[in-house]
């Protein structure tokens, strides 16, 4: 008999001891740096809990982080391990920003609801590359995903050089985007921040991905071809359907990300493009569980990290690439899950 | 006694899986243990071998305590396990399965030859059939045991637990296994295996300790006793015989093959021109060894795979090269013969489990939108028709024993109300309650005018439920007999290819 132990607090609690580990290590290494820990974690909490303004910035440093972990998640419970994120976000990106200058005439709600669209089709269709060819040909989606992150951005590059795309100018960038297509920024709390109106939409997404995987017959069918491709087929259920669906899905949520960087921060698709929430969103997705809550909680923390480190960079004498190492301390322990979850409960894991 | 086990007493979460088991084994002995799934037999022999810790109790070997603290595995005292799934290395031969993990060394290196001179003189010493070269991806599952034997004998292991070693033989093999078995224990080895297969514990072994519910509730000499009295111990109530059928009358075929062939890898062809078809209120059994055909045959009738030639019929509609949805939308339903890889999903819900391909259903199911109303009120419903337990629809597929897994896939395929239920090996691991039940309910799907094609290696269980029999061999169909005409000596030879 194995017992439940991934429901309810039990399922909280070794991330919580993950995290706990983490921040002992993290620590360590501050010790050895010569600066508090205490005084770094003061400044941590301050600079992404402590105002109105530093929220707003951890909230907006989330924001692309929700999109991309549920693209990760997504493909996952597929049984997919979708790496090509970031490639995904720059197509999503690329499009939103050119239908963003070029389509004029619109109201805000059509020109904003048009490039979101379109980004994320995009990106879906970036994704459907590789899901394709794992469908059809078996041909493994990690190798795929990588590759077409490259081609992804080599692709923007060049296409942000030509004389169609590009702002004349020395920088390679595109126009900015009309003031139609510009997602409306929360200054209500904070007169200078860049947090948009794209968390929202990033927030109904957590909602929708929860209510598409356990609520439908469609989610139903995707956590059953990640579970066991073979009962599914089995029954009637196709993993090659399903694996397509699942990677639009994912591909459509990383290109959702791309255009809330260009239509709610950047205002342009600038190249190279801001690199790393594709990835960052592996981590938040395993920090998460794979699920959708998680995600969100996992994003925010992540997003608390990034607005609380370039706090820390500012105030102390700590440089900023610390927060980086902490980051990669806590998804080395949230990877150590299984010995941590061992270690909190030595009974319960017994084979029958 | 070369083991004494005393007091053991082993808690789960949900479930004393020991409570208080004390047992004895004499040297030189064949000691059967037998008692329904969930009756604690392998749990026991997982403390015994040193898997699993228990919480209170002792046990002797040979006149002194086995330390089962950490680290404690039987193979350093002598003990070795034959598991239920075995735990070979599909790519490796089967000499490097053998010695793996004591490979003899020369310096740095394997000394394969003197590794090759063991194993060849245990071959020769218990006379074990075995081809020490040959990949065991290509063996069939008796080989694959022959191969477990040698493994424990080879770390010199003098008690040799096997866990359910008969349930995927074919009667030839199992007197083989028998054979090998009369020899360890000839030779001064002791061996205790668990089972649930009642005749055989009478025929081979010395003494029998039966358990139920954790607790031993009896421990007596094999020739004192006979399967249905041991049968009431493992249960503790009388068992009802099996319904026999009356009056049987076929109407139409509801599913029909008709030179069916199958190429496979590297020129081998698991199906060669089979034809038959199953009737309206007929139970057809196919026997034979497993390995002949009978899996990809299941595999091409439910439309995992596509046949090289030949057709395929569900209730007049040919369906050859139609999805396996589609299959199912036309009346097939199947008990796959791996439950927990092609029959659950381990980490679903049981819900979930019995959702499992009628999601899109239009009682589970709104416009795309799952009733969780109505799956929960088909998910008791089912729970009480099939008596699964536990009985919580939340609990996890991989919690469930051998025998709920298999109520869960039967609850659900039969839940569809099939016009045609294709059952390969549905009992295979099977406990004695959850087998009567499926049985009953193969009949049952026969008495009310639908067909059933079961696919199985239990002999008994072929000449028990079906009213024609065909034989399997080398991927054709050898035999086809009525009921009347078929008798276990003439079945068993035309299984070994030896008539036809």
């Amino acid at each position: 008999m194995r017992g439940e132990v991934r429901t309810g607090l039990a399922g909280v609690i070794p991330p919580l001891v993950a995290l706990a580990l983490a921040g002992i290590v993290s620590s360590v290494i501050v010790l050895l740096l010569g600066e508090s820990p205490l005084r770094i974690a003061e400044v941590m909490v301050t600079g992404s809990l402590g105002s109105l303004s530093s929220i707003a910035n951890t909230l907006e440093e989330a924001t692309p982080l929700i999109f991309t972990g549920l693209c990760v998640a997504i493909a996952m419970r597929s049984g997919l391990f979708n790496i090509g994120g970031e490639g995904q976000l720059v197509v999503g990106a690329f499009v939103a920003a050119w239908v963003g200058y070029r389509v004029g005439g619109l109201n805000p709600v059509m020109h904003i609801t048009l490039c979101v669209a379109l980004a994320g089709a995009a990106g879906a269709l970036w994704a459907l590359i590789p899901g394709i060819l794992k469908a059809r040909f078996g041909a493994h989606e990690v190798i795929n995903t990588i590759m077409l992150n490259y081609v992804a951005f080599i692709l923007a590059n060049f296409l942000v050089g030509l004389p169609y795309f590009k702002k004349p100018g020395q920088i390679p960038q595109t126009e900015d985007v009309l003031s139609s297509a510009l997602l409306p920024r929360m200054t209500f709390l904070y007169e200078y921040t860049r947090l948009n109106l794209g968390f929202v939409i990033a927030i109904a997404c957590v909602l929708i991905i929860y209510i598409l995987l356990e609520k439908t017959e469609v989610g139903f069918e995707i956590r059953s071809v990640g579970h066991n491709p073979l009962a599914s087929r089995a029954s009637g259920i196709s993993v090659v359907r399903n694996t397509l669906i699942a990677m639009a899905i994912s591909g459509f949520l990383a290109g959702m990300a791309g255009s809330e960087r260009v239509l709610g921060v950047h205002r342009h698709f600038i190249s190279p493009f801001p690199f790393g929430y594709g990835f960052a969103g592996i981590a938040v997705a395993l920090l998460g569980r794979n699920r959708p809550m998680g995600v969100l909680v996992s994003a925010v923390f992540f997003g608390a990290l990034a607005s609380g480190g370039a706090q820390v960079d500012i105030e102390t004498n700590v440089p900023r690439e610390l927060v980086t190492v902490i980051q990669a301390i806590v998804i080395i322990f949230v990877a150590c899950e299984y010995p941590i979850r061992k270690l909190v409960f030595p009974r319960r894991r017994t084979a029958t | 006694m070369i083991l004494n086990v005393q007091g053991i007493t082993k808690a789960f979460p949900r479930i004393v899986a020991n409570d208080d088991v004390s047992l004895g084994v004499r040297r030189g002995e064949i000691h059967a243990l037998v008692g329904e799934n969930g009756a604690g037999k392998t749990t026991l022999m997982n403390i015994i071998y040193g898997l699993i810790r228990p919480d209170r109790g002792r046990i002797m070997l040979r006149g002194s305590e086995l330390p089962l603290s950490e680290g404690f595995l039987g193979t350093d005292y002598g003990i070795g396990m034959i598991h239920q799934h075995f735990m070979l290395i599909r790519e490796f031969t089967v000499l490097e399965n053998i010695i793996l993990g004591s490979e003899p060394a020369k310096g740095p290196m394997l000394d394969r030859a003197r590794a090759r001179r063991r194993v060849e003189e245990l071959v020769a010493r218990y006379g074990i059939e075995a081809d020490l070269d040959r990949k065991v991806r290509d063996l069939s599952v008796g080989e694959e045991q022959r191969v477990e034997i040698l493994k424990v004998l080879y770390r010199d292991a003098e008690i040799i637990i096997m866990d359910e070693p008969t349930g995927v033989l074919t009667p030839q093999e199992t007197c083989g296994l028998f054979e090998t078995m009369r020899g360890l224990v000839a030779d001064g080895k002791t061996v205790v295996f668990i089972t649930h297969k009642l005749e055989e514990v009478i025929e081979v072994s010395d003494s029998v300790t039966v358990m139920r519910q954790g607790r031993v509730v009896g421990n007596v000499p094999a020739r004192e006793t006979d399967a249905a009295r041991l049968a009431e111990m493992m249960v503790g109530r009388q068992l009802d015989a099996l319904p026999r059928r009356t009056a049987v009358s076929f109407g139409e075929p509801v599913l029909k093959v008709t030179g069916l062939s199958l190429d496979g890898r590297a020129g081998v062809r698991p199906l060669r021109g089979i034809s038959f078809d199953v009737r309206k209120g007929e139970v057809l059994g196919i026997c034979g060894v497993e390995g002949n055909g009978q899996l990809e045959l299941f595999e091409v009738l439910i439309g995992l795979r596509r046949p090289s030639g030949g057709s395929v019929y569900i209730g007049g509609d040919e369906v050859t090269h139609r999805s396996t949805a589609s299959r199912r939308e036309a009346g097939l339903a199947e008990i796959p013969p791996d439950r927990t890889t092609m029959g659950i999903v381990a980490e679903f819900s049981l819900r979930e489990n019995l959702l499992l391909g009628r999601q899109t259903d239009n009682r589970f199911s709104r416009s795309g939108f799952l009733d969780a109303g109505a799956i929960d009120g088909e998910t008791s419903r089912l729970v009480g028709e099939f008596g699964i337990m536990p009985p919580d629809p939340d609990a996890r597929g991989y919690s469930f024993s051998g025998g709920n897994q298999q109520k869960i896939v039967v609850a659900r395929e039969l839940a569809r109300e099939p016009a045609i239920l294709v059952a390969c090996q549905p009992t295979r691991g099977v406990d004695i309650g959850a087998t009567r039940l499926i049985h009953k309910c193969i009949l049952r799907q026969a008495d009310e005018g639908k067909g059933v094609l079961l696919i199985s290696a239990d002999l008994s269980e072929i000449l028990s439920l079906s009213d024609r029999i065909g034989v399997m061999y080398r991927g054709e169909l050898v035999g086809l007999f009525e009921r009347e005409d078929a008798t276990e000596e003439k079945l068993g030879l035309m299984m070994a290819g030896v008539l036809n």
